[in-house]
């Protein structure tokens, strides 16, 4: 039994942050009631003609250069035609000859550290179909075309990923990417940010690339890595058992977990392609692309490695605070507050925080805790006021009430004891009941402080200051 | 009824009469005679009237919209009018009433124009003859056993039988020019792009452009002043300036060079037809016009790069009438397949299915080189060739078409023999260009044009020549019996 080599390209579709649709002045804001968002241009009503909305240029071109691409200087849309109830026109714009963007890379890390370096083959402008509404309605189907019109700039790789997970690896890069580069709000239980996975197998050492099955709009990390491991396997199994796979569009059903041909669009897939001639090309200036990149922000890569080296932080630490472009900001933005410590920063933020917004699956932009009230918690514990320990309980309070540290601090009575006398007598009265202790420590086992700090530490309900509980132990033994 | 638009306006101005008044006489006349012709799809009588007694309110307050506030105008079925049906002759959009304006409608308005109505035509604007509209065929004023010429057919009747002083029309490969010469008007297909497609049904993107048809060359140069200019809801539309294309009608023509097409004065013209030619040169020539014969090697493959260009564009803009939205839907479908099989089936005529079997074809992926590509190089050598010729001459003069309006039914069964008529009118569209056809002569006691083509941008020469040839000639002031 030969070993076999998965191979996959993806297709990403990033729908672009732009005000309004690709073709028309219609707004793309998620969630509206059916039909609600599309204007004569997006209903393709007899007459109506698209114009270009050159925001959407503008970003596909920063994604472009973020990706060391090929700009198109000349680009052409072009007209896929096929029938669909929810395609409006009868054919979507999407662009075939002379994309906006055309061959790039990506570099990758995967999680062992190792690199890779990722091509992109092109990435198009197209416009968004509507929506088939099948649930609602018996023996018919229903037809909401706000999204009709969305911007959406679909980002093709070559077949260059060998794993579900580095096909994971490449996504969540791409995902950084986008949203670092603010072209895409990446929400992908929006669909903002979805994929397409052509996944083949073949026989290690093999060069020509086997039969591929795409499967259809991915939207999570999650189904990505576990449809191209089902995918792979069944196809693996299918050629084992002497079967042949046939190029075919699949489904992945994650409450099931396998993947399932689809029936597809058209029968015959011939989409009669042709330069549509309601739109001029795109012609792009030297200038204005010069433009676009002298106002490129910084991007994940670069961010990590000023992290590491301004920061001072580790690897690990630098990588994931800069995963995301709302996570580094918020960092920056405390550790700015806090005139440094980033390390006291980088802990509490990759830690408690993280957790936090894991444990309830908010995104970093919608934290309870914003960053101004996150480093107000975080001074308490460089100027002493509370110990670590207790700042963990001011924060739960915090990411539930809506509050200011100080505010459960003053309430709860939380700040340290700092008053040598008090904490004294309750050192006097630790050590008066611990006789024991007091003679183990007497007779050369100085671990034994431990112990005596913890029920100080408990007599005060964490309110003292261990070093300061430590010293006095010290001096009083 | 025998007014030019001209006319109407200045007596208009004039206070002699009222927008009301010219607006009734002409929905009167529609209704007494366009039985006879069937020009018209949609009479907008109430709407009409009502429109015309704004326009003598904002005469008489002194605030009318424009110099031509109040005229009436027929807008051919092709432009989306808002609250009134666009049906663009076919039994697809027979239900189709349009939530917008197109933007030439919106410029007429604007203007203070009347609209009486919507003009019959060939479905989608498919057609040479306007025999193939759902709402039946048009006959030509002059001769009511023959065709008005299409696709902008009703709109030629229209105004040829006086209905409307003028009106619309859209040319994609010779729809206004046709028609204006077998109904004895003056048509005009601007430049490619200095009237906004908005709003008007797509036959075939990259040819459409709609015009005015007119009974003078001073008529079409004030009409063009209304509808021409930039449009930001077409990509396409040019940012140009406008002229003025009444300022320079009465230009003196000595200087300028014709150029005479030899591929299009060849042994097989009528020579009917040519005599027209000799006489309309002699005109010309009279005011000091000089003639020159000029070469468009790739005049012989016009049509069959049209035929398959316009087919491609069409079978795609044609896609969104499949019953899904609004138009046609056939009862009872058994699923999806059956939903737009049937309701295409039952709702487009035989020349639109041809034109969109023939682009599908043309299109997919097995000969969208030897076919598409082909006939988009074609219209770039085509296109030199014509700017080769205006480095020697000013415009071109050429017959309109190779003969006077056919009779009905004539050519309906063989749609090469039909495709054939637009032979002198076809490659102007495919190099973008604008062109005239004014009335130069009778052939059989029916009305042929001569067709003035211009430099991209040149239509104010075209109006120039052609006024200047009206005010030589009585061709364009001759009428059917039926105005008599």
């Amino acid at each position: 039994m030969s070993e076999w080599e998965t191979v996959i390209g993806l297709e990403v579709h990033a729908q672009l942050t732009t005000k309004s649709k690709i073709f028309s002045g219609a707004s793309i804001a998620y969630g509206a009631e059916p039909n609600t968002q599309a204007c004569a241009v997006d209903l393709g009503l007899p007459g109506v003609l698209p114009v270009l909305n050159q925001a959407a240029v503008h970003k596909a071109v920063k994604f472009g250069l973020a990706v060391d691409a090929f700009i198109e200087q000349h680009a052409v849309f072009a007209r896929k035609n096929y029938f669909y109830p929810d395609l409006p026109k009868g054919y979507q714009i999407s662009q075939l000859d002379r994309p906006i963007v055309g061959k790039g890379s990506l570099d990758i890390q995967l999680e062992d550290g190792t690199e890779r370096c990722i091509n992109i083959t092109r990435a198009h402008l197209e416009e968004d179909a509507g929506k088939s509404l099948h649930e609602d309605y018996h023996g018919m189907t229903g037809i909401d075309l706000n999204r009709a019109g969305t911007p959406l700039l679909e980002i093709v790789s070559e077949p260059d990923l060998r794993s579900a997970e580095e096909a994971v690896a490449y996504l969540k890069t791409l995902h950084a990417l986008v949203t670092y580069l603010g072209i895409c709000d990446g929400n992908m239980q929006e669909g903002s940010f979805r994929c397409d996975a052509n996944v083949s197998v073949r026989p290690v050492g093999q060069t020509e690339l086997g039969t591929r099955c795409e499967i259809k709009n991915i939207n999570s990390f999650k189904f990505v890595e576990k449809a191209i491991q089902i995918e792979s396997a069944r196809q693996i199994a299918l050629i084992e058992s002497g079967g042949k796979v046939h190029q075919a569009t699949r489904l992945y059903d994650p409450t099931k977990n396998e993947t399932r041909a689809m029936r597809s669009k058209e029968e015959a897939n011939d989409y009669r392609y042709f330069p549509d001639p309601d739109l001029l090309p795109v012609v792009l200036s030297d200038e204005y692309i010069a433009a676009i990149k002298a106002d490129m922000p910084e991007l994940p890569k670069a961010k990590c490695a000023r992290f590491e080296k301004d920061y001072g932080l580790s690897a690990y630490d630098a990588a994931v605070l800069t995963s995301s472009r709302a996570l580094a900001d918020y960092f920056e933005a405390v550790v700015k507050a806090l005139n440094g410590e980033a390390k006291l920063v980088a802990n509490w933020v990759t830690g408690t925080l993280m957790a936090a917004l894991n444990k309830d699956a908010i995104r970093i932009e919608n934290s309870p805790v914003n960053a101004e009230r996150f480093s107000g918690l975080l001074q308490r514990i460089l100027d002493d006021t509370i110990s670590g320990k207790i700042a963990k309980t001011v924060f739960d309070a915090m990411w539930t009430d809506d509050v200011a540290a100080d505010v459960v601090i003053e309430q709860k009575g939380l700040k340290q004891i700092a008053d040598t006398g008090e904490l004294e007598k309750i050192v006097d009265e630790v050590l008066a009941a611990s006789p024991k202790q007091v003679e183990q420590f007497k007779s050369g086992n100085e671990k034994i402080i431990g112990y005596l700090v913890g029920q100080v530490m408990q007599k005060t309900q964490g309110k003292a200051n261990p070093k300061q509980v430590n010293a006095l132990l010290k001096e009083k033994l | 009824m025998k007014q030019t638009a001209a006319e109407l306006a200045k007596a208009l101005a004039a206070g002699e009469t009222t927008s009301e008044k010219i607006t009734e006489s002409y929905l009167d006349r529609i209704a007494r005679i366009d039985p006879n012709f069937n020009s018209f799809i949609t009479v907008c009588n109430d709407q009409a009237m009502q429109a015309a007694r704004e326009s003598d309110e904002r005469r008489q307050n002194g605030s009318p919209r424009s110099a031509l506030d109040g005229v009436p105008i027929a807008q051919k079925d092709l432009f989306c009018t808002q609250g009134i049906k666009t049906s663009c002759g076919s039994r697809m959009l027979d239900s189709f009433v349009s939530p917008y304006n197109a933007t030439l409608i919106d410029k007429c308005n604007a203007a203070g124009l009347i609209m009486l109505g919507k003009t019959n035509m060939d479905e989608f604007a498919m057609g040479s003859s306007n025999e193939n509209s759902y709402y039946g065929h048009v006959r030509n004023p002059w001769d009511t056993d023959r065709v008005p010429g299409g696709s902008s057919g009703g709109s030629a009747a229209a105004v040829a039988a006086r209905l409307a002083p003028w009106a619309t029309g859209t040319d994609t490969g010779g729809s206004i020019r046709q028609p204006a010469a077998f109904c004895g008007l003056t048509g005009l297909k601007p430049s490619y792009g200095l009237v906004s497609r908005y709003g008007m049904v797509a036959f075939a993107s990259s040819l459409d452009q709609g015009g005015p048809m007119a009974q003078t060359a001073e008529d079409a140069a004030l009409l063009l002043n209304v509808i021409a200019g930039f449009d930001e809801k077409d990509s396409t539309s040019i940012e140009h300036d406008v002229p003025d294309y009444t300022a320079t009608l009465n230009n003196d023509l000595s200087g300028l060079t014709a150029g005479l097409p030899e591929e299009y004065f060849t042994g097989d013209l009528d020579p009917a037809m040519a005599e027209v030619i000799e006489q309309s040169k002699k005109v010309l020539a009279e005011q000091g016009v000089s003639f020159k014969p000029i070469s468009l090697p790739r005049a012989h493959l016009a049509a069959p790069a049209y035929y398959v260009i316009a087919p491609a564009e069409c079978s795609s803009n044609l896609a969104r009438l499949d019953g899904v939205r609004y138009g046609y839907r056939c009862d009872n479908p058994k699923d999806l397949l059956d939903m737009y099989c049937r309701s295409r089936g039952e709702a487009f005529g035989d020349e639109v299915k041809r034109r969109v079997m023939v682009g599908a074809y043309a299109l997919s992926a097995g000969f969208y080189d030897a076919y598409y590509v082909k006939a988009q190089q074609i219209r770039r050598l085509m296109k030199n060739d014509f700017d080769k010729a205006f480095e020697q001459v000013d415009f071109i003069l050429s017959p309109t078409t190779p003969s006077p309006a056919f009779k009905l039914g004539e050519k309906t069964g063989d749609p090469i023999t039909m495709y054939l008529n637009d032979v002198f009118t076809i490659a102007v569209n495919l190099a973008g260009l604008p062109a005239l056809s004014m009335p130069a002569g009778f052939v059989d006691d029916l009305p042929v044009g001569v067709q003035l083509i211009g430099q991209y941008f040149d239509e104010a020469r075209l109006l120039n020549v052609a006024h200047r040839y009206q005010q030589k000639t009585e061709w364009h002031r001759a009428m059917p019996d039926v105005c008599k």
